[in-house]
């Protein structure tokens, strides 16, 4: 079945089972390596993208469910975006693998919340797992990417 | 029957073993020709180096980048010498080969915090024997005495104006003599190394979501695998039925191979919804019936044994006999998982006249032989490639996930990627060994420590994986942080007894670090706190201050380090406020170790509420580590190490029933959240241009002991069963 959706700006389809989780979509069909696998049970957040401007777990998201709307993937968050200067700036990564779903998670946050308290970012991050513990580094370039936004 | 996997492993060892001898592993294997070979066709004056004609400068990086800095820390040791803008350079993570074997321990491997310990002198060299030659060629072109010219920023300078780039000069450079005497720049030139400011190189990519990781790659003609393993750790396949999985769309095979089955097909998520509609029946194996029961009566049982000494002076068990007090307590500490974020996953294409393994592995070297074994090929048709890795931590120096994807590549004639689901992951890991630990100090009538018994029951990791460093009995791997015993004790004996809890032990991130020194400074602290001693001042008055020669742990720094750990200790007792009296359920632990040649001590601060659920406020560490090359991520690798520490001594564990692991995903098996890491990791380095220590693990080890020590402070339960759950806590309160 051909799904049409909008990625990173530009009018994309794949011919796919409609139950096709978005993230393999982008993986495997569409070559967009940056969104990752982590755990497939939305419980790591590694896979977080944006649909129509929220974040979501793309493993949990059926591609069917997407046609017609908007996604945006690590890709798509533009290079000059105050989170990716943010986590430049502070060599937020270490691996790196849980990072792109950090960045597309924490880009939703500073998009609502402009002084995100340590209690806001507690709140809104704790769903996306670092195992190399980048969590002070990320909490400092969240705070400073939102003075920025 | 057994698995490919051990026969191949187990001649990869026969062959080493000629070679090893004590913590050299001794994998000295033919492949310098082969690279040699490969690398005349590009400008390099050696295997670290390739310079384009365009001046392009490539370090190689012979360590595999999984989080802690190497593709950074360790291009700037050979950019010092080599006068070249470490910002300008490219890296390149290099192939396996004889030069690029890590001496510390013996093999083309990432491990044990030696990266940039064994590469400290050896990459400086290089890049000055590199730097060396280019100035000579030029030198020689130009028909003047090298001692004339000079190299900086990847050109040379001669007399008269004379000046050439390094791209220019590196064919001539490549065929100049190999200097013998290379001077190394002193510590107060240094340019690079110890740059403050110094950014990571592999930044950029992982922001932008382009970095590699062994999952990420994608070859042309690519099929996808996934795979059903037996949930029985030791179990095989004994029948299947794949009629449903087989007519599922874009599904081209169904394949059984050494451990299991695997469905290959268009796309991960077709092979993954097809395999899932396997039947398979499994040969349950030898351990069908483990579970947790069996596990730790089993290890209790194996510490009644005598076990083999591995550390003894004086008569210890005469001196506790008659000594006025006497202390003792049991430890248990859980297995664990590695759990890396990016599940395990290998792309495979093995072909009749050879194969490509693209991988994320920390064991390059031996990719080669496993494949070679399951494949039936040479080791030197097989060419290894090696990823970023999503994390590592040890896990990865297995190479299990490989060989499944070089049979699967096998059987189905095509390039396939493998891709791990997070339950195979968790449930196929080689784990953390759980240990039961004894413990007992003798006290005389002075309040002075005169015996002391330290007795370990464990499984051996490296039985499994490297035989031949075991020895009577003993796995240096299994001594770790006891076999360095810091305390003057005149009459000590130290025994270790392995044990197989039929739960696959692996080498994970501090290893035997992280069951030891949670046992020696817990103990420890409990002698101070029942002696009504200070922790801190008690800890620095019982220091052993002598040339004390430690004889297993090799990574370690081999000699008494009491006058370092005095210096630590003394450091984070003033960053700390240890002093500070804090309200009622707040406490300060302290903890103390040296390991992989680095010295720190740890105070961590928690706060433990009414229903026993631990809050870490804020962990403060003094740390003396040598040189610094890349400060701020020396410091990112304490961060980090504190949050795995943390994950491991607050909720680790896995368990297994009916022979399996029964935790499958970050569900079942807790790791710290964002929520849940400290507010604060304060770290104070103790200046020093020593010889670097290693630090991508100790600290792991020494803030879980740290914890404990603070529950106890805030509490006045001694926990000593991991992990810190309120249940293992309220089944810690003295009846």
């Amino acid at each position: 079945m051909n799904i049409s959706f909008n990625l990173n700006g530009k009018a994309t389809s794949a011919d796919v089972a409609p139950d096709t989780p978005l993230l393999w979509v982008l993986r495997d069909t569409l070559g967009m390596t940056g969104t990752k696998f982590g755990c497939g049970k939305a419980l790591c957040g590694a896979c977080t993208v944006h649909l129509n401007g929220n974040a979501v777990r793309s493993c949990q998201t059926p591609i069917g469910s997407v046609a017609g709307q908007k996604v945006t993937t690590i890709e798509g968050l533009p290079a000059t975006h105050a989170i990716k200067k943010a986590w430049i700036a502070l060599d937020v990564p270490q691996c790196g693998y849980c990072q792109p779903g950090q960045m597309m998670q924490a880009a939703a946050l500073v998009a609502q919340n402009k002084k995100p308290s340590d209690a806001d970012i507690d709140a809104w991050m704790s769903g996306n797992i670092c195992r190399c513990g980048t969590y002070p580094r990320i909490r400092a370039a969240i705070k400073d990417a939102a003075r920025m936004a | 029957m057994e698995n490919i996997q051990m026969t191949a492993r187990r001649d990869f060892l026969k062959a080493s073993a000629a070679v090893g001898g004590g913590l050299t592993l001794g994998m000295y294997l033919p492949l310098g020709a082969k690279v040699a070979e490969a690398q005349a066709k590009t400008n390099s004056p050696n295997a670290w180096v390739k310079i384009g004609t365009d001046n392009s400068i490539t370090i190689m990086c012979a360590r595999s980048e999984m989080g802690q800095d190497v593709y950074t820390s360790m291009p700037m040791l050979v950019a010092e010498e080599l006068e070249v803008d470490i910002n300008k350079i490219k890296v390149e993570f290099a192939p396996p080969a004889e030069v690029y074997i890590n001496s510390l321990l013996g093999g083309q491997l990432t491990g044990g915090s030696t990266a940039v310990r064994d590469a400290w002198e050896k990459l400086r060299k290089a890049g000055a024997s590199a730097r060396i030659m280019l100035v000579a060629a030029a030198a020689k072109e130009w028909g003047v005495d090298a001692g004339q010219c000079k190299a900086a920023n990847a050109t040379i300078t001669g007399p008269g104006g004379k000046k050439t780039t390094y791209g220019a000069v590196a064919e001539a450079a490549a065929k100049m003599e190999v200097p013998k005497d290379v001077p190394l720049k002193p510590a107060k030139e240094f340019k690079v190394v110890g740059n403050k400011a110094q950014k990571r190189l592999d930044t950029p990519m992982k922001v932008a979501g382009t970095a590699t990781f062994g999952i990420d790659v994608r070859v042309p003609n690519m099929l996808y695998a996934a795979v059903a393993m037996p949930p029985m750790i030791g179990g095989k396949v004994q029948s299947f039925d794949d009629t449903r999985a087989k007519n599922m769309p874009g599904v081209k095979a169904v394949v059984q191979y050494s451990r299991g089955v695997a469905v290959v097909a268009e796309s991960y998520w077709q092979a993954k919804k097809a395999k899932d509609l396997l039947q398979i029946t499994w040969d349950e194996g030898p351990n069908a019936n483990n579970d947790m029961g069996k596990v730790w009566s089993g290890l209790k049982d194996a510490s009644n044994q005598p076990g083999a000494v591995f550390r003894e002076a004086g008569d210890a068990d005469g001196a506790i006999s008659k000594a006025s007090k006497v202390y003792e307590a049991t430890y248990e500490l859980p297995h664990l998982s590695h759990s890396p974020m990016e599940p395990q996953n290998t792309v495979a294409d093995v072909r009749a006249d050879g194969a490509t393994i693209i991988t994320p592995t920390q064991f390059q070297q031996l990719v080669p032989f496993v494949v070679a074994g399951a494949t039936g090929l040479k080791p030197e048709q097989i060419t290894v490639i090696t990823t970023f890795l999503g994390g590592g931590f040890g896990r990865r120096v297995e190479v299990d996930y490989t060989i499944d994807a070089a049979e699967i590549s096998k059987a189905v004639g095509a390039p396939v990627k493998m891709v791990w689901s997070r339950e195979d992951d968790m449930t196929h890991d080689s784990y953390r060994p759980g240990g039961y630990y004894k413990v007992q100090m003798g006290v005389d009538g002075g309040g002075k420590l005169v015996g002391y018994r330290y007795h370990g029951t464990s499984p051996s990791i490296s039985s499994r994986l490297f035989p031949s460093i075991v020895k009577d009995g003993i796995d240096p791997f299994s001594v770790e942080a006891i076999d360095n015993f810091p305390y003057a004790v005149p009459n000590h004996k130290l025994t270790y007894q392995m044990h197989d809890t039929g739960i696959t032990p692996g080498y994970w991130r501090g290893v035997s670090h992280n069951l030891n020194a949670y046992v020696v400074e817990g103990f420890i602290d409990e002698v101070a706190h029942a002696l009504g001693k200070d922790p801190i001042q008690f800890r620095i008055d019982n220091l052993e201050y002598g040339e004390e020669k430690h004889k297993w742990s090799g990574l370690s720094a081999g000699v008494s380090v009491g006058g370092r750990l005095k210096k630590v200790l003394e450091t984070v007792r003033d960053k700390s406020n240890w002093a500070q009296k804090l309200p009622e359920g707040r406490g300060k632990g302290v903890a103390v170790m040296e390991g992989y040649n680095t010295c720190l001590a740890c105070v961590a601060e928690v706060s433990v509420t009414k229903n026993y659920d631990v809050i870490i406020d804020k962990v403060t560490y003094a740390v003396d580590a040598g040189q610094l090359i890349h400060p701020d991520q020396a410091k990112a690798q304490i961060e980090s190490c504190t949050i795995f520490g943390q994950s491991a001594c607050m909720y680790g564990e896995i368990t297994v029933k009916n022979g399996g692991v029964e935790q499958t995903n970050f569900d079942g098996y807790r790791v710290v959240r964002m929520n849940e890491a400290p507010k604060a990791i304060d770290i104070h380095w103790l200046e020093s241009n020593n010889t670097p220590g290693g630090l991508g693990e100790p600290a792991t080890a020494l803030v879980q002991a740290a914890i404990g020590n603070a529950i106890f402070a805030a509490t006045g339960i001694r926990v000593r069963k991991m992990p810190f759950t309120p249940e293992n806590i309220k089944g810690s309160i003295k009846a």
